[in-house]
């Protein structure tokens, strides 16, 4: 049952990731793009204020580097665990 | 050479490419048709999920959209783009180790039912179709606007090349097609754009343009648009929400699920070789989608400018907008806009008889600036300007060479075949696997099931291009119900039958049914049932316009996904368990290796 066990920790170290990278989406997506937008407006990148910028460029640039950090991880995790494909 | 035999040439040649590929890769067996023999390298996956998914309302709308709502068109990018994260985390890596063709056939299997199945399949149909007719629209508008051909024989140029190149080449074809594709439609996208920023920044990049200063003055690009945008009496650029913060929230939300549950892109990640290569892959199809994406916003914003300031003189120096030698006189307008009156999306109307522009905002709920409007002799907004113009006629607007103009033609074409032909695919495999191999004629060799996916595509590009050139007055509104089917109804079941061993039949059929259920109650609701205008039940839902909470109808998949969910475990709390032999299907697909694969069926 040491494999079981082993399996079911690799699922939960995945559900964690999953979890806090999530968490990053769902900060990037929403909190600094819609709910916090206007206080971050006050801040000027350049001539552009900082949640403008979020909504409409900054978090799209974070979604393609979080996939990309997820993928890392979990394949680090996968050899880990020995769950990796040959 | 002459603006018409260039686009002819340029157009001419990118087909001839498309064709060229579509005979390379004929696909010889159903893995190939199906799942592209399932060797496709993730890096040109994700182009050809990015040429998949970008459509020729991505090409040719979303900028103008974005032009006309400013901060509020975020919903559109961050909705479209924000979806892949999901995708990557949540579905295609695990839909790859399960190893089936097609979605329906991931709910045959997990909840163990043709009815599951079936759902799907319905689903997948009605998504799938109302998309399609859009895109040959668009196939019809570009080729009627840009080679001069009849609307319908536009249609029927397209539907020609697509039927070369999907029924031969089924997903093999369509891939290698889409990465060429790509290519076309993103340097059709991007070149004007660099003129355009080079022109109005000096900054080449037009990701970094709209952040710079505004040539030949001291201020910022955005805070110029800003100023302008409000002296004409519009809602600030920068920070004028899509209705209702919550109305915000729930719409993106909406259009990110919506991009995960939508069939014809989740059937492209079965064609990459491994689990560790789906997820890669959905971040190449968001790094190249994301090219596209963040250019928009700068062409949007360019183009805006650009227009306002073509049209009031006084905008840019800062000088008196209200003054009667402001407003451009009619007969000294430039020649793109001559030339794109003659197709009516954009038009003039000289309410005040004085022979010039005036392009403002008369629904202001500004007073003062009504009162000045009217006392300098404004008799309403003059001027009316389809969001489609914005990206159009962009090359035109910064007079760029006429090879730039053909190539924004061959663009857009690339847009609106690449996404039809994916969604032909996904249509004509779940009828000729899902229906005919899985349920009505198991028995089929694959030879016949080969010809019967040809003849399914076939029949879906007829069927295509008829609704394409006749096509019925709700397909505008159904948009919206392609997007809240795949929210509420795909993306929830098969997030369920990933991360829930428990989740059974009942379970995922009844929330299906649900989730799908309320959203189109939703938006019958509000649009009329099946779109017919005086069929409006909003009494049901307390009688105002947006009453629930503001919520708007393309908004609501989030609230279907909610009460699919909620119904879903609600049911399957009182219902069976699941199968011990599913549980542990369940959790064989959680693993990259081994543990058996899903589908040694195949």
């Amino acid at each position: 049952m040491v494999d079981k066990e082993r399996l079911e920790a690799y699922w939960k170290k995945n559900l964690g990731l999953i979890r806090n990278i999530l968490i990053i989406w769902f900060i990037f997506g929403y909190v600094l793009t819609i709910l916090f937008v206007e206080p971050l407006n006050n801040i000027k990148l350049g001539g552009t204020p900082l949640g403008f910028w979020f909504a409409h460029q900054g978090s799209i640039y974070v979604f393609v580097a979080l996939i990309f950090i997820y993928a890392k991880l979990i394949g680090k995790i996968d050899k880990e665990f020995d769950v990796e494909e040959d | 050479m002459s603006l018409q035999l260039t686009t002819y040439i340029i157009v001419g040649l990118t087909f001839a490419l498309y064709i060229g590929i579509a005979i390379w890769s004929r696909a010889g067996s159903t893995k190939e048709f199906y799942v592209a023999g399932g060797g496709v390298h993730p890096i040109l996956n994700g182009m050809a999920t990015g040429a998949d998914w970008m459509s020729a309302a991505s090409f040719i709308s979303m900028a103008g959209l974005i032009a006309f709502m400013g901060y509020g068109g975020a919903v559109f990018l961050l909705g479209w783009t924000g979806g892949y994260v999901l995708l990557a985390l949540l579905l295609a890596p695990y839909l790859r180790k399960f190893g089936k063709y097609t979605v329906p056939e991931f709910f045959k299997t997990r909840y163990y039912s043709d009815g599951a199945a079936i759902v799907a399949v319905i689903c997948l149909l009605i998504a799938s179709t109302t998309y399609i007719i859009g895109q040959m629209t668009g196939v019809g508008v570009a080729f009627s606007r840009f080679l001069g051909v009849s609307n319908n024989l536009g249609v029927l140029i397209g539907m020609a090349i697509v039927f070369v190149y999907a029924v031969f080449g089924g997903m093999k074809g369509i891939t290698y097609t889409q990465v060429a594709q790509y290519c076309v439609l993103t340097l059709a996208y991007t070149i004007p754009a660099i003129f355009i920023s080079l022109h109005l920044t000096g900054n080449p990049i037009p990701q970094f343009g709209l952040s710079s200063g505004f040539q030949g003055s001291d201020m910022y690009l955005l805070e110029k648009l800003d100023h302008i945008v409000k002296d004409l009496g519009f809602a600030s650029y920068i920070a004028t929400p899509r209705l209702s913060k919550l109305n915000m929230f729930v719409y993106t939300l909406s259009l990110m699920i919506g991009t995960a549950g939508l069939p014809h892109v989740i059937i492209r990640f079965f064609t990459v070789p491994k689990v560790k290569d789906a997820r890669s892959s959905a971040g190449w199809a968001l790094v190249f989608i994301a090219i596209v994406y963040t250019t928009a916003p700068s062409v949007a914003a360019m183009a805006r400018l650009n227009l306002h300031a073509t049209v009031n003189k006084a905008v840019l120096k800062g000088g008196d907008v209200f003054a009667p030698e402001a407003s451009i006189k009619f007969e000294e307008r430039p020649k793109w806009m001559q030339r794109w009156e003659v197709t009516g999306l954009l038009k003039f109307n000289d309410k005040n008889g004085d022979g010039r522009i005036q392009y403002y905002n008369d629904k202001s709920k500004n007073k003062d600036f009504l009162a000045k409007a009217e006392a300098a002799g404004w008799k309403g907004n003059e001027l009316y300007v389809n969001n489609d113009i914005m990206v159009l006629a962009n090359p035109e607007i910064a007079k760029l060479p006429n090879w730039v103009i053909g190539l924004v033609a061959a663009g857009g074409l690339a847009a609106a075949l690449s996404t039809a032909a994916g969604l032909l695919l996904a249509i004509s495999s779940a009828i000729s696997h899902d229906l005919l191999k899985n349920m009505f004629m198991r028995d089929l060799s694959e030879k016949g099931e080969l010809m019967a996916g040809r003849i399914a595509m076939a029949c879906a590009i007829v069927v295509a291009g008829y609704l394409g050139m006749n096509p019925p007055d709700f397909a505008a509104g159904t948009v919206a119900i392609a997007f809240g089917l795949a929210a509420s109804s795909i993306f929830p079941a098969l997030m369920m039958g990933i991360f829930s061993k428990t989740m059974n039949r009942q379970g995922a059929i009844a929330g299906m049914i649900a989730g799908i259920g309320i959203t189109m109650l939703y938006v019958f609701a509000h649009k009329g049932i099946f779109f017919i205008k005086g069929t409006e039940f909003l009494g049901l839902f307390g009688g105002k316009q947006n009453f629930f909470f503001g919520i708007e109808p393309n908004a609501f998949g989030t609230i279907g996904a909610i009460v699919n969910f909620i119904v879903a475990f609600a049911v399957k709390n009182m219902t069976a368990p699941v199968p011990h032999d599913i549980a542990e299907m369940v959790e064989s697909v959680r693993y990259p290796k081994g543990a058996g694969a899903a589908a040694a069926d195949h």
